[in-house]
């Protein structure tokens, strides 16, 4: 199991330094020059040169790509093109809005699916069943941006059980937690629906295996077969879901977080990507990316956890 | 009264009704062994009474189970003596086992389940079970995981854990069809042991009547869902009275006429072929080990000869097959095909591949189903430099098809529709089509049911006669070998220790290995004198 964590750490290292390299080179193949682009098109070549010089832009690619990274790795995210502050700065505000969403929504997609994965499972061709794969096809097909919109005029507009939109900050958790829910509620339902089907399915596969019937031959209930040698095994396909899930809920909330006004992550790179701050647009993908292999990494281990006969292989 | 007596019992699932009125009984110390065909009905037998039956099962008649109707009982009473009173063994051992929970546990597990110990003591009864069927504490700690186990020694488990309780009945459905002989030999001994220290009755399924017939007490044989013959053991094997017995017997110790004569040019040569695996490495820096699967392996196939492989599962016959075959490339030593010499270093081309054809062992697994037939038979047409065309291409498929006694029409059916030996046969004229001088049969009738085998090994043998095919038979089946080849190899541990022919080697065996071998495989031939 340590042989098995230190391969995945090195493989993990070895990511984040091929993903640093591809996203500095792709966001500077892409056209435009930001010195010229924040100064104006009336400004002067000569202002314009200075500022490169400034910038650092007119130093080579390698050496470029090496001030950036070694400044990454201490923390120093280089300073906004747009905006001249710290982008670390920017990054901290931000992220606390989208990690603790993307976190809740990740939580209630897993609370709403685990249940109704394994009753559907569990009483397959029955009514409950047929609610469950239905709804869910349901779930993942209702546009999360509309069922937004009708969630805040019910639930919000009109009974004012939640925030409309906005956030207050972690000074008030509560307040804090409040405003996040219906978000994250919405963003959950789609992959709760996901998630159900991928654990019905996979759980309807582990129920058919032979170490099942090996199970109820011992003595074990059709539940206590299920709880005690199913789920477990079951787990693989789930766990490889939740990991996806997680990365796509902490970068791919842009509609959701313009919808409740949350200052998130999703939205700060959006207006990089329109104002040229290819400083900014770089270190949040890359941080969203060592989210990510964070994430696999993570999922990996789980994986070597649950079943003993991956803890060999790497 | 028995301990388990079968009364009338008829069983239905959905539509299809599966048994018809099967009576037999098993008695407290005593073997009585259920043999049948697949489709017979016999397995379900044994599911009917403990009653773990497939959804929408209906059944009528009466299972007596030490004083009880099963067939009455509600399901928590069944879940308590399930286990308890009936313990079961399957077929698969290699799948029977929760891959993600330790063999202490899983076996700990029957005695929890029936809440008779604590949890410490339920830890020492399943120790004391394992070293009963032989894993001892030192190789096999309650820690170790089945995927660490071999087949034989995770059906030890499997056994472990229908016996931690010991229950009046042990049904055992299949037990050894997944194992080599000798590992087989050493589980029929193992139940045996157990059934006489127990006082156990073992209800014993099976589809091979030379395994069941040395240690059952009492034989049924099923057919279609109906008892057609019972006895003592002794009795039926001297005064058998039904057609079907008496086929069932012939089948199993068939011998095809064959009269091709090989001749003396070489189709094939092997010397002293090395094939080495690379394995995973065990630290990180350092070379990666590496596992010999072929060892030094030299053998002649001559030209409408039939040469037998023999050994146990990981000898590394299968590894030799693909060597052959052009699948994998060698390390060591040289493979001829006609004359034409493929060194190390090489894996055999296409122009030689042609030669050669195979039919492996599962019928279901070793065709795409959204295909055709046509399309499936004709696959081997890509070694071709010239593939035929329209009618010629369809002619020479209607040939193959025919030549394997399937009709020239199924070359529009889907693979779905056939049976295991139709299947085998499609299989068979695949290997044809091309007109090959070699095939090879990897295991090839070792998933058909006796009758079928048989119809195949004749159908091999037509075809050798016919068309001057040689072959080279791979089989863990003794018995086959010997009906259907000139010259057999033992290998073991990816070298071959003993080869010669076929009936000298089956009397006169020279090397222990091979002794081993044929001590522990069961022969009717022998039961029957």
């Amino acid at each position: 199991m340590l042989i098995f964590t230190l391969k995945r750490l090195l493989s993990l290292g070895l990511s984040l330094i091929a993903a640093s390299v591809a996203i500095f080179f792709v966001v500077e193949i892409i056209p435009g020059d930001p010195a010229r682009l924040m100064l104006g098109i009336n400004a002067t070549q000569d202002a314009v040169d200075a500022l490169r010089t400034q910038m650092g832009l007119d130093q080579g690619l390698l050496a470029r790509y090496w001030l950036w990274a070694s400044g990454l790795l201490q923390g120093d995210f280089g300073i906004s093109y747009t905006y001249r502050v710290p982008v670390a700065e920017m990054v901290q505000g931000r992220v606390w809005v989208s990690l603790p969403l993307a976190l809740y929504a990740l939580l209630l997609s897993t609370l709403i699916a685990f249940p109704i994965g394994i009753i559907a499972a569990a009483k397959r061709g029955s009514w409950a069943d047929w609610l469950v794969m239905g709804g869910t096809q349901l779930g993942v097909a209702i546009p999360n941006f509309w069922f937004a919109m009708i969630m805040v005029s019910i639930l919000a507009i009109k009974y004012g059980l939640f925030s409309a939109g906005g956030f207050p900050g972690w000074d008030e958790p509560l307040a804090a937690l409040k405003a996040l829910t219906l978000p994250a509620f919405v963003l959950a339902l789609p992959q709760a629906s996901i998630l159900a089907r991928v654990m019905r399915s996979s759980l309807l596969d582990t129920l058919s295996e032979d170490f099942m019937r090996t199970a109820r031959a011992k003595g074990r209930t059709a539940r206590g077969a299920m709880v005690h040698h199913a789920l477990r095994n079951a787990m693989i396909p789930v766990l490889t879901i939740i990991g996806l899930q997680f990365s796509f809920l902490l970068a791919g909330a842009i509609i959701i977080e313009k919808i409740f006004f949350l200052p998130g992550l999703g939205s700060m790179i959006f207006t990089a990507i329109t104002q040229r701050d290819l400083i900014v647009v770089e270190s949040v993908v890359m941080l969203l990316v060592f989210a990510v292999i964070l994430v696999t990494f993570l999922v990996d281990i789980t994986y070597a956890l649950v079943d003993p006969r991956l803890r060999r292989r790497a | 009264m028995s301990l388990l007596e079968i009364n009338g019992l008829k069983l239905a699932i959905g539509a299809a009704e599966i048994l018809h009125d099967v009576s037999l009984s098993v008695d407290a110390g005593q073997i009585t062994a259920v043999i049948g065909e697949s489709g017979s009905g016999k397995s379900m037998t044994a599911y009917c009474v403990n009653q773990l039956l497939p959804r929408g099962a209906r059944t009528k008649g009466n299972v007596q189970f030490n004083g009880q109707n099963m067939l009455a009982l509600d399901e928590s009473t069944l879940c308590q003596m399930r286990g308890k009173d009936i313990g079961m063994v399957f077929q698969e051992p290699m799948t029977a086992l929760n891959p993600v929970q330790t063999i202490g546990a899983q076996v700990a597990e029957t005695v929890l389940i029936h809440g008779a110990a604590s949890k410490p003591e339920a830890r020492k009864i399943a120790r004391d079970t394992l070293n009963r069927v032989g894993l001892p504490e030192a190789e096999f700690p309650l820690s170790r995981y089945p995927h660490e186990l071999s087949g034989g020694q995770r059906q030890r488990v499997v056994i472990a854990m229908a016996i931690a309780l010991r229950p009046k009945l042990l049904i055992a459905d299949e037990p050894t069809t997944a194992l080599d002989v000798t590992t087989q030999a050493q589980i029929m001994d193992l139940l045996k042991r157990l059934v006489q220290e127990d006082g156990m009755g073992l209800l014993l399924i099976s589809h091979d009547l030379g395994v069941v017939a040395d240690v059952a007490d009492h034989i049924v044989i099923m057919r279609k869902g109906k008892v057609v013959e019972q006895g003592a053991t002794a009795h039926i094997f001297k005064h058998m009275q039904h057609p079907y017995t008496k086929a069932l017997f012939e089948a199993s110790s068939h011998k095809p006429d064959r009269e091709a004569k090989p001749q003396d040019t070489p189709i094939l040569e092997v010397k002293n072929l090395i094939r080495d695996y690379t394995l995973p490495r065990k630290s990180l820096f350092g070379p990666a080990p590496k596992f010999r699967a072929v060892n030094g392996v030299s053998f002649t196939l001559k030209k409408g000869e039939s040469l037998g492989l023999v050994g146990e599962s990981g000898c590394g016959k299968s590894t030799l097959t693909r060597a052959i075959l052009g699948l994998e490339t060698i390390q060591g030593g040289s493979i001829s095909i006609n004359g034409v010499e493929v060194k190390a270093g090489h894996t055999v081309p296409r122009t030689l591949r042609r030669n050669m054809q195979v039919v492996f062992q599962d019928p279901y697994g070793s065709f795409n189903p959204r295909h055709k037939v046509a399309r499936l038979v004709s696959e081997p047409f890509h070694l071709l430099e010239s593939p035929p065309k329209g009618e010629a291409r369809k002619a020479a498929i209607s040939e193959a098809l025919t030549a394997v006694g399937m009709h020239a029409n199924d070359a529009d059916k889907y693979i779905h529709e056939f049976s295991g030996g139709q299947r085998q046969r499609i299989a068979i004229a695949r290997a044809l089509i091309i007109k090959p001088e070699l095939i090879i049969l990897d295991e090839a009738v070792s998933a058909l049911d006796v009758s079928i085998r048989a119809q195949i090994l004749d159908l091999l043998a037509e075809l050798s006669d016919k068309l001057g095919l040689s072959y080279l038979f791979i089989s863990h089946d003794l018995s086959v070998v010997r009906a259907i080849t000139d010259r057999v190899m033992v290998m073991k541990s990816g070298e071959i220790v003993e080869e010669g022919a076929t009936e000298a080697i089956f009397q006169t065996p020279q090397h222990d290995y091979t002794r081993a071998l044929l001590a522990a495989a069961p022969s009717l031939e022998d039961l029957m004198q």
